[in-house]
This record gives C-alpha cells, structure tokens and sequence, in this order.
C-alpha cells in the first residue's frame, strides 16, 4: 500500500531505491525443553559457524576499505566466538539442562556481560557491549533472523534507520545508498550532516519511519520537500522522477558556475568554503567548486576507534586535505570532543549537562597528552598548503592564549628538532559561546580570523538544548538577537582588519545568506552540496541594499517579521 | 609444567589488540596455557578470560602451560609478550 510520512529535509534531492532496514530484529524466543542435545548442540555449532564466517567476512572488508586499525576489532570479536570458556559452557548446559540453544547461549552471554558491565571501568564496560554483538549474532542464525549489515550492501538502497550514529555512517557503501530517512533526529544532527557530506537526499525526524517501511518497499526520500514516499504509485513515481530530472538539471545550471568567483550584483567578493569531516570529502569540495575548506571537523579521526589517532595518522590525514585544496585556504578545528560527540575510551565521566560540559578546548588544555599531538601534526603539515588553526568553544580570552602558547610551545620543539613548519598559519577561534561574541572587539585584537558556528551559538544564546526536540522552535537563526551578535563579532573583526567567517548551517542557508551579505560576512561555510546554490543566489543578490535589509531587520523584535522582510526584498 | 613470571610494560596494559594477539598465540598450542594475576587464574585461551584481568601497566604476572608442547607454547607466548612490547 502506498502511504506518505513527514520528516525534516536534512539534504537535498530526490532518491528512489529499495527499502534497507537498518533496524535491530526481534529477538524473542522461549525456553523450550529438546530431544536430541546432540542434534541442539550440532545446531548450535553450525550457528556459530556462520556467525565466524559472517564476521571474518565484514573484518576482511573493513581492513580493506576502513584499515587494519578497524579490522582488529573484529578479530577480537571472532575470539569471543572460539573462546572456550563461553563455547563449552553453554554447550554442557544444552546437555545436561536439555534446553535449546538459544536459552543456554543467551543465559551464558549475559552472565559474561553483567560480569563485564559490574567492573567500575568504562572500557569493561564497552566490552559488554561486545559480547552482546557478537553473541547476537549467533542467536541471530539460531533464529533464522538477518543482522543488518550495511558494508555487505550489493545493490542500491534507501537506508531506514531510527538513528545513524558515526559508526553507522562509516559502515554504509557509498555506491549503493542513495539516501536515508530515520526516526529521529533534525537538520543539525550527526545524521543530516553526514547525508549532506556524502550528498545523498535525507529525510530525518519522521518519527515513524521503521515502523512504517519493511525490507524491500519502494521508497522515495524527497530531501527537497522533506517527504517520504513508501510503495507510490506509478503515477506517483513518475511524477518523482519529473522532480529528480528537473532537479538534476537545476544543478546542471549551478554547475556552470563551478568555476566562477562568488561576486554580488554591485562586485563585492565573498568566499564560499565548505565544512568537512574526511580527506574523503574533498572530491565534493573540487566538484561544487569551493574556493576553500572553512571547516575541517578533526573528530573523525577520534572516533569509531579504541584509542586515539597517533601523531602520525593525523598529520597523513591533514597533508592530504591540504594538498588536496591545492594551496586554498583550509580551516581545521582542533578537536571538539564531548557534548553529544563522545569518546568510550577517554573514559569521561558522565555529565548532566554535556553541552555545557568538559569538551572540546576545555578537554584539551586540560589533557594535553591529547591536545599536543594533534597540534604537532598540523604544524608539520602546515608546509603543505594554506593551513589556518581554530580553536573550538572558546569562552575566555585566557582559554585562547593558553592555546596559543601551547601551540608556541611545539612550534618551538619542532624547531629544536629540525622540522620545518610554516610561518604566519593564521590563528582563528570559533565564536559560539555568547560570552565571547560579547566581547569580541577585545579577542580580534589577539586572532587573525573568527568563525561564528551557529549551531552552538544559537543553542546557548536561546538556552534550548539542540538535541531536545521539545524545544526545537528555540531553534531560530533569524532572530534578531542572534542577527545582533553576528554583526558584533563582525564588526569587531573588520576594526582591527581581521576577517569574519561563519561554519554553521546558517551560513548555507538562503534566507540567512541575504542578511549576513549585508551584515558584511567574509566568509560563508557550509556543506559542498550548498555552495553552487549559494554561489547562484548571491551573484543575484546587491551587497548595498542587503546593507540596508540588515539595519532594518537589527531593530525588529521578532524572527517571524524578519523573514518576513527578507521574503519581501528577495523576491522583488 | 613450564612457567615464567612477567612485569607488563605497556602503558595501556594487556587489553583489547594485546590480548587478542596472546589469545591467539596460546590458540596455536594443544597445552593447557593459563594466566596468572594477583592470585586470579584465567585460560590464556580466553579472550574474555584475559580481558576480565584489566591487567595494568606494571602488573606482574605469571604464564603456566601444561601438556604435550608446553615449551613450545611458553616460548611463543614470550615472543609475543616481547615482541609487541607487551611484557618483560
């Protein structure tokens, strides 16, 4: 039956495919007394069997595709499944208990994992966490049950999902997802931004869209309207694919523009960077034709593994970001870690405010065991291209200048060991705590750039949790008192000759971009996908009359009446 | 019966990778192999065994293996102890 679900466009465009549930199957089972224990124990094994093979099969994939690194994580999972002292209990307990399989393994398991989650040590209690995937696994196939596995993925597909969390993400192939819609989530969460990277259409937060969906339906994810077409109709599929064509060829015209420079209508130039999280994500910067990399999201060489990156590893990923950017700007964040980005094996205590927690340069300055690496990474990798440095979540002009002087502190080693680094990396702090867009004028006195990241900013000005979905209308960019700090930060970098960039969504945003052309923005990054669209919109667009929408809209009280001017300037 | 006593070195200690490789080394073996810390024995052929340790840096800790190739099996495991940088 052909049915339609609501959900929050995260990224453009129209995919059609087959439905993928990446949804855990039920489990349940009964307790049931056998015949034959040989016969059980005989079934058990064959189980496990399969249950080896799946896993040194996703392990010789993720060695190849993921690295070795990835890979010996299931090599440890395939000792679990030879371990004797799990095997032969539960197969002594189908014997002497005469119970089926399926109990004896799952009683055996969960006696290793309470042991496991007892221990007072988070990486114990990761391990828990382990036995219980692999064990399921194994109960799986006694089941006869499928374990999603999106890496084994061998057509193309719609991934349907209540969340993707990053290890989710790393997993999926990307030549056979088309595109995602989950159960949760909004246009800022890890889900979205990840669509947006892999410029795949997504449609997050439809609340009920593995309930409504089965393995197999056809489904079409509109990412423009933010829609989701389960079984359509032919008619209805036809008309998809009318939207599709007309969007591709929408795109086709921004494409033209790949290789033109970012000038409004009265010739004033702004740069158009994107964000990224990947070396991987540079072919779409090349392809949408950024003019830079205003974001390098440093995380995703933490995560999705059980200790951190050497220096080594980072400074491989960063040359090769700034190699590949070929001598353009590149911004990279050093790590901001914590809130809803964690990491199991720092063994950070739980928070019960994380957003407002031990995180990101707060994290570091304490831990320099793990800020200092990294910083001696992008140093020596400064020789390769057009590095800039930003420190993350910022509060304090005291926190900036313990970061910088630790940042001194290993260009000096570096120097004292004979290794070149490059003179003049531009020094950069992310503007997203009000504190510190407040005082502004007094920080562009000390960096050379700010990036204002509007997420955060508009997350701690509004005092409304960003992953609360009860309090999603806080969510509001256009509010004038957001407006008010973007122009103070703004302001306060053009007085002292420095520039303004913002990372945020905001910045790819087109009812946003009008105002912050006239609020004088520098610099406007966002996901590769948006920059032609932007690029197109501003080229239409007269710096000198945005000048005079942002004043006007500076001193209105509400969001909804600036949209409302901007909706009434544009389309004149 | 053959035995030998060991310090762990490594700073993270005999976890995860480090456990996966002893594991594997004793697997090769038909002996018996045990793992000995603070009065606590584990089968070195058990992965969780080894991991429900949480053996730390400076731990000292003993290997026992017995059966028919127990030399055999005390000298590879020592080679991957030192090896990996794991033990002295």
């Amino acid at each position: 039956m052909s049915s339609l679900l609501r959900g929050i466009a995260a990224s453009n465009g129209i995919a059609i495919a087959k439905a993928y549930r990446l949804v855990e199957p039920d489990f349940s089972f009964e307790k049931k007394a056998i015949q034959s224990p040989e016969n059980e124990v005989a079934r058990f094994q064959a189980a496990l069997a399969t249950a080896k093979s799946e896993l040194e099969q996703i392990r010789d994939r993720a060695g190849s595709e993921l690295g070795a690194d990835k890979a010996a994580i299931f090599d440890a999972h395939l000792l679990v499944l030879s371990d004797p002292e799990l095997i032969s209990p539960i197969e002594d307990k189908i014997k002497t208990e005469n119970v089926n399989a399926e109990h004896a393994l799952k009683e055996t398991a969960d006696m290793f994992i309470s042991m496991f989650e007892s221990m007072d040590n988070e990486y114990m209690k990761e391990r828990a966490a382990d036995i219980r995937d692999v064990t399921k696994r194994v109960l799986a196939h006694l089941l006869g049950l499928q374990i999603p596995n999106p890496s084994m993925v061998t057509e193309e597909v719609i991934i349907v999902a209540e969340d993707l969390t990053p290890s989710d993400t790393a997993q999926l192939n990307r030549n056979f997802v088309l595109g995602f819609t989950t159960d949760i989530g909004g246009r800022t969460s890890h889900s979205a931004i990840m669509a947006r990277s892999m410029e795949i259409p997504a449609v997050v937060g439809t609340k009920t869209v593995t309930e409504s969906i089965s393995n197999g339906d056809i489904v079409v994810v509109d990412g423009l309207k933010g829609e989701v077409h389960i079984n359509p109709t032919p008619e209805v599929l036809e008309e998809y694919r009318k939207v599709q064509a007309d969007y591709a060829s929408q795109k086709a015209e921004w494409a033209k523009l790949v290789n033109e420079k970012t000038v409004t209508a009265d010739g004033h130039h702004v740069e158009l960077a994107a964000n990224i999280g990947t070396p991987k994500d540079l072919k779409g910067v090349v392809e949408n034709g950024g003019e830079a990399v205003g974001l390098y999201r440093t995380e995703f060489l933490y995560m999705d593994r059980d200790q951190l990156p050497t220096e080594e590893e980072q400074y491989t990923a960063y040359k090769a970001v700034l190699e590949g950017m070929k001598g353009k700007p590149v911004v990279v964040r050093t790590l901001d870690i914590g809130g809803d980005k964690e990491l199991p094996y720092l063994n950070l205590p739980k928070e019960m405010n994380p957003f407002l927690g031990y995180r990101a340069i707060r994290l570091c300055l304490e831990q320099e065991d793990i800020f200092r690496p990294q910083l001696r990474a992008l140093l020596r990798a400064s020789v390769h291209g057009n590095l800039k440095i930003m420190f993350p979540m910022i509060a304090t002009l005291d926190e900036f200048r313990k970061a910088k002087a630790i940042l001194e502190d290993e260009r000096n080693n570096l120097a004292n060991e004979g290794i070149q680094v490059a003179e003049g990396i531009e020094l950069g702090i992310m503007v997203e705590i009000p504190s510190t867009a407040i005082i502004a004028d007094q920080f562009a006195k000390e960096v050379d750039f700010f990036s204002i990241g509007t997420n955060d900013l508009i997350q701690y000005t509004m005092a409304a949790d960003r992953m609360n979905q009860q309090v999603s209308y806080l969510y509001q960019p256009y509010s004038p008192s957001i407006l008010r700090l973007v122009k103070m930060v703004i302001d306060a970098a053009h007085k002292e000759g420095k520039w303004a960039g913002m990372c945020g969504e905001m910045a790819g945003d087109e009812t946003a971009i009008p105002l912050l052309l006239g609020l004088g923005l520098d610099e406007f990054s966002m996901s590769a996908t948006s920059i032609l669209k932007a690029r197109s919109l501003i080229r239409n667009l007269s710096k000198s009359e945005m000048e005079e929408l942002a004043a006007k809209v500076l001193e209105m009280g509400t969001t909804e009446e600036v949209v409302e001017a901007v909706n009434a300037t544009i389309s004149l | 019966m053959a035995e030998k006593n060991f310090k762990v070195v490594a700073e993270t200690g005999i976890h995860a990778r480090p456990a996966t490789l002893l594991v594997q080394a004793a697997s090769k073996f038909d002996s018996e192999v045990q793992l000995e810390y603070k009065e606590k024995k584990v089968n070195l052929k058990s992965i969780m065994g080894v991991m429900s340790l949480g053996i730390g840096q400076g731990a000292d800790i003993k290997i026992i293996a017995e059966g028919s190739d127990e030399a055999d099996a005390l000298n590879t495991i020592e080679e991957t102890l030192k090896r990996e940088g794991l033990a002295e």
